[in-house]
């Protein structure tokens, strides 16, 4: 079975309006979070979609599905957890109650405020995590990046020709990721910024899934800008 | 739900778009997977339309022969997974005398609005039509095309005279290839002839009853009716060739698209009370037919397997432009973008 799960935990305190998490915020006539959902709803493979959000937001999030999608039975709102990880255990933890976990349990996770991704980085993710256990979506890295271990100079700069930007969907066996993730100790806990680093870190193989330019996170009020103007087509 | 859509913003530049598709409509989602390249879309893409044309449709997705897998079907006709191909013509009124495709309030993709160059295409439920397991995809996808030449060869079944010992192709290009092959499938009895200008195309008309080249037509040969395959700037010569080789009170059918008004010889018309008629475009039940015909003629889909040029895997907006470049330098056949954008 294969599980969509939208990660809505952030509290977007990098967004201007501080407020409200900038995943409801509108692009167009709808939630950005709405969008988002849409792209999974469309998509027969997903068995249940769970969103996560932070545990003052369910209501208002149930709100939206029911006011914006047509089947709300598909789609399941539950609480999300303190870092970005304990989230995503949180779904495994839904799917596992609901439905139970099997080795060919897949999770498609996406971030909430990537409305743009596109049926076929969805399609490929279910298709490479089935295939290989786990897989990230990137897109080659257009500026040189820079490492800086004191943040002051600079430590190290990669050949751009190996480097990628990440974003999201990540994909993975279910089964696998908790297991991995259960295995790390509370420091190496402490370092992850994503799931696919779980990964990377048992010394699994993560693959990678093109991703697409536009397919923006919106995490900046400039980037909400940007999105108003990728959809406001002459036609 | 925001639906990214490749359009052509200015003559051989192509860039997304979003637009917003409302799943509380009636409207199934279709990916497409093969994606074939017209004559028409080419038009645009060079840049050879009228340039206030040009103005008035840009920006626009190209590309309105195509197939895909329904994902979405909120009708329950389809189930995910179906296999369909997509009917450009979008009527938006009935009429029972005027057909889909000559209505002028009718919309067409890649012409009066959207194609198929999509993430996702959005169409209402009886906008596709179901195709046979195990089809070759590559020849399905310009089932369109095949279509239209049916839509044309059903109309003269309609409109000619019961006469009909030889009829006459001009045209040795992709749509005469595809309107002979259906012609002798559906009236294996008539004797086809093949009109057109290039020997090496000619050979290929194998399954016709006889070819020739424009330019070496016997005196005494002469047809009951006639179909037109030419279109462009050779309209003209064809047309008015036929016109001298038809019988009287034949049939002459037009398909081929010119740019330009065609001057033809009126007076042989009158004196041979010709009937001349054209068609463009087609609708569902062409489209249902056409389907069926593959079903019921299978050996049409290995003459069609000719047509299969280039064959373009698409991941990138330069891939889609290289498929159009592809296509510019054909002579025959049908260049098929293998959508994995």
């Amino acid at each position: 079975m294969v599980f969509g799960v939208i990660l809505a935990g952030g509290m977007g305190s990098r967004m201007g309006n501080v407020e409200k998490p900038k995943q409801f915020l509108t692009i167009g006539e709808k939630p950005i979070i709405v969008h988002t959902l849409e792209k999974f709803y469309v998509n027969p493979k997903f068995e249940k979609i769970i969103v996560l959000c932070p545990s003052q937001w369910v209501e208002h999030t149930k709100n939206l599905v029911k006011k914006y999608m047509k089947d709300g039975e598909r789609i399941a709102v539950i609480s999300g957890g303190a870092t970005r990880n304990e989230t995503i255990m949180n779904s495994i933890a839904y799917i596992e109650e609901k439905y139970g976990l099997d080795e060919d349990t897949i999770i498609v996770t996406h971030d909430s405020v990537r409305p743009f991704v596109t049926h076929r980085i969805i399609e490929e993710n279910i298709s490479c995590a089935m295939k290989y256990g786990a897989c990230d979506t990137v897109i080659p890295a257009t500026d040189t990046i820079v490492e800086s271990d004191d943040h002051k100079v600079i430590t190290n700069i990669p050949n751009r020709a190996n480097m990628y930007q990440g974003q999201t969907p990540q994909s993975f066996k279910a089964k696998k990721l908790k297991e991995l993730y259960y295995a790390l100790s509370e420091e190496e806990k402490e370092i992850l910024t994503d799931a696919a680093k779980i990964f990377v870190m048992k010394g699994q193989e993560v693959h990678l899934v093109e991703g697409e330019v536009f397919n923006i996170k919106i995490t900046y009020p400039y980037d909400l800008r940007v999105a108003e103007t990728m959809t406001k087509g002459e036609k | 739900m925001l639906n990214a859509v490749y359009q052509l913003v200015a003559p051989r530049r192509i860039d997304v778009s979003f637009q917003d598709i409302d799943l509380h409509g009636d409207k199934m989602i279709v990916r497409p997977t093969h994606l074939s390249i017209c004559h028409a879309d080419q038009r645009y893409y060079q840049g050879v339309r009228p340039a206030e044309v040009l103005a008035k449709k840009l920006p626009m997705a190209l590309i309105h022969e195509g197939i895909g897998e329904v994902v979405y079907d909120p009708s329950g006709v389809y189930k995910a997974g179906d296999c369909v191909v997509m009917i450009p013509n979008t009527p938006v009124e009935k009429d029972d005398v005027i057909a889909e495709n000559y209505l002028r309030s009718s919309r067409f993709r890649a012409s009066g609005f959207d194609g198929f160059m999509q993430d996702l295409v959005a169409l209402d439920p009886d906008r596709a039509v179901l195709l046979p397991e195990g089809i070759d995809k590559t020849i399905a996808a310009f089932t369109e095309l095949v279509s239209v030449s049916f839509h044309a060869i059903r109309r003269f079944d309609g409109i000619a005279h019961a006469r009909r010992n030889t009829v006459g192709i001009w045209g040795d290009g992709n749509l005469g290839y595809i309107t002979a092959v259906l012609f002798k499938s559906m009236f294996p009895d008539v004797h086809l002839c093949i009109f057109g200008t290039n020997d090496e195309k000619l050979e290929d008309f194998t399954f016709a009853d006889a070819t020739y080249n424009v330019k070496a037509i016997p005196n005494d040969l002469a047809v009951d009716h006639a179909f037109e395959c030419v279109g462009g700037e050779a309209s003209q010569k064809a047309i008015n060739q036929i016109i001298d080789v038809i019988n009287p009170e034949g049939t002459l059918s037009l398909l081929g698209v010119s740019e330009y008004p065609v001057p033809i010889n009126t007076r042989m018309v009158l004196e041979k009370g010709l009937r001349l008629f054209g068609s463009s475009r087609s609708g569902r039940v062409d489209f249902e037919k056409t389907v069926a015909l593959y079903a019921s003629h299978p050996e049409i889909i290995g003459y069609f397997g000719k047509l299969v040029g280039a064959l373009v895997e698409i991941h990138s907006i330069a891939d889609m432009n290289r498929a159009f470049e592809l296509d510019i330098q054909k002579s025959i056949g049908k260049t098929i973008m293998i959508w994995s954008k």
